[in-house]
């Protein structure tokens, strides 16, 4: 019998709730009977064959992601090859390097994605904003990104294939099992990435 | 994922300044906003000091006040906006986003904070009120706002006036928690009353409610439907210990609001920590049991009993 497909909701800190009802969307459209838990101690991470990081503050999300050496047990996991999906702060969280502004402070990082990125690169909360734009891979035209005090991906190593772009910017990219996206899919009316984060998921069962 | 029943008006929401095809300020940016704050604490902070010890605990957004509400409470007088060149100082000292407060009913308060900067106005009752009879009408504004309530007609009059956020008022500046249970307890009870009578489709009784409460009937439904406020709900007033904290989130609310109870200790970066841990592990014994032993209970603010003469939260309609 096949493995069920069990995605984990990385807990400590930001909107988990919308990545689990996001989840739950996905698993009825492409009708599996999945599941889906929100994690936030090391030794959940055994059960779950995929990972969600979910958006809020990069700054809490890694502190309190770290209790008890959680970070080097998710890690490891990622380089085994389970399926994982960053998102804003998910996505800072994953990269392996952030351009430091005077105001940082030291922040932990789990450095899986060859990528550079930049805190609330597109500014404050007032120019928080959404907007339209085509993702090729998934074909389609339209997409509504949702960008709230975003970061931007300021370079991409050699082996980073670039799922989205927003006009000239870098907006999602994926390395092997990794997803990154600097805006929120899971405020978005449609759950196509959460449907892609499942389909890898599927493939290494 | 997040509701978004209110007035939409696509007026109200502005164009970015680089992009043509983008919109900034539209409610699902401003509700969503609130969304990322959850699980976190935010903590009020009156100096740049003050915001990066927040900032380097954990916190997930400050809150720049000119008093703390103890002081407030301790001065007297009349208690106003912060000056605006603290705010910038500390938006820009910090990376986390930074709040400030604005009087009730100030609109003129509330348009300089907006162009101060700040992530979301706070429409608080720690300050003077400037308008008794009405409070600030905010989706004039695309910046969000976080509003206090007691009860939850006054939640969802909140709502119903654009605010993107909610929180107790519990009683600020006391170093007591006692209020903000009260208030969260009370919403609770009320929105599982309407929750009842949505399954069953009572549209009748869910009207006479909305009449009640003072409040659109839409937004009595949409509250039924998801058996939660419609936006992100923290507790706030009187939270001073992890026990505190991990206390609020056991009753349901999505984050905390920590005020006088850090600085007014005399342990704050240690206390400001074992908070934010209670908050996100509330749910797990031992973690709130190591956030208690990392403050000193000599060393919490020392607080007000309930014999108050005047009450913060009996501010505001």
């Amino acid at each position: 019998m096949m493995k069920k497909v069990n995605i984990g909701i990385l807990g400590v800190q930001g909107d988990v709730e919308e990545h689990v009802a996001s989840i739950k969307s996905a698993f009825h459209e492409i009708t599996i009977d999945g599941i889906v838990s929100v994690i936030k101690y090391p030794e959940e991470i055994d059960s779950i064959n995929g990972l969600i990081i979910p958006g809020g503050e990069s700054t809490s999300i890694g502190k309190l992601s770290n209790v008890s050496d959680f970070h080097s047990s998710i890690k490891k996991k990622i380089t085994q090859g389970m399926p994982v999906l960053g998102t804003c702060a998910g996505l800072i969280f994953l990269s392996n390097q952030i351009v430091q502004n005077s105001s940082n402070t030291s922040q932990k990082l789990l450095g899986s994605l060859d990528i550079e990125t930049e805190r609330n690169a597109f500014g404050r909360q007032h120019e928080s904003f959404q907007s339209e734009f085509p993702i090729p891979k998934f074909g389609l035209d339209k997409f509504t990104g949702v960008f709230i005090r975003a970061p931007r991906i300021r370079s991409i190593g050699s082996n980073v294939e670039i799922l989205a772009k927003l006009n000239d910017e870098i907006v999602a990219v994926k390395q092997g099992n990794i997803i990154g996206t600097c805006f929120h899919p899971e405020l978005s009316n449609t759950v196509i990435f959460h449907k892609y984060l499942i389909e890898l998921v599927r493939e290494t069962l | 994922m997040i509701s978004l029943v209110g007035p939409q008006n696509p007026l109200l929401s502005r164009k970015h300044s680089d992009n043509l095809n983008s919109q900034t300020g539209t409610i699902l940016l401003k509700r969503g906003f609130a969304h990322m704050l959850k699980h976190g604490v935010i903590m009020d902070v009156t100096d740049v000091n003050q915001a990066q010890i927040a900032e380097e605990a954990g916190a997930v957004a400050v809150m720049v006040l000119d008093k703390l509400p103890v002081e407030v409470r301790q001065s007297g007088g009349v208690a106003r906006t912060a000056g605006m060149k603290i705010i910038k100082d500390v938006v820009n000292s910090v990376s986390i986003p930074v709040m400030a407060k604005c009087r009730i009913g100030h609109i003129s308060e509330a348009i300089i904070l907006e162009n101060s900067g700040v992530d979301m106005i706070d429409e608080s009752e720690v300050l003077t009120p400037a308008d008794e009879s009405s409070h600030i009408w905010k989706w004039d504004f695309t910046t969000p706002f976080v509003d206090g309530a007691k009860d939850l007609g006054q939640a969802l009059r909140r709502i119903e006036e654009g605010a993107s956020m909610m929180r107790t008022k519990g009683e600020p500046g006391t170093g007591n928690v006692v209020e903000a249970v009260r208030h969260m307890r009370a919403i609770n009870q009320d929105i599982a009353k309407i929750s009842y009578f949505y399954q069953k489709q009572d549209k009748q009784e869910l009207f006479r409610i909305s009449k009640e409460l003072n409040t659109s009937y839409e937004l009595v439904a949409e509250t039924g439907r998801l058996g939660k406020l419609p936006v992100v709900n923290f507790a706030a007033g009187g939270i001073t210990t992890p026990a505190d904290a991990a206390l609020m989130m056991k009753l349901g609310c999505d984050g905390v609001f920590v005020g006088s109870g850090i600085y007014k200790s005399s342990d704050p970066l240690e206390r400001a920590s074992a908070i934010v841990l209670a908050t996100t592990f509330y749910d797990k014994v031992d973690v709130v049991a190591e956030a208690q032993e990392m403050i000193d209970e000599k060393k919490s603010m020392v607080g007000l009993g309930d014999n108050l003469d005047f009450k913060m939260q009996d501010r505001g309609i």
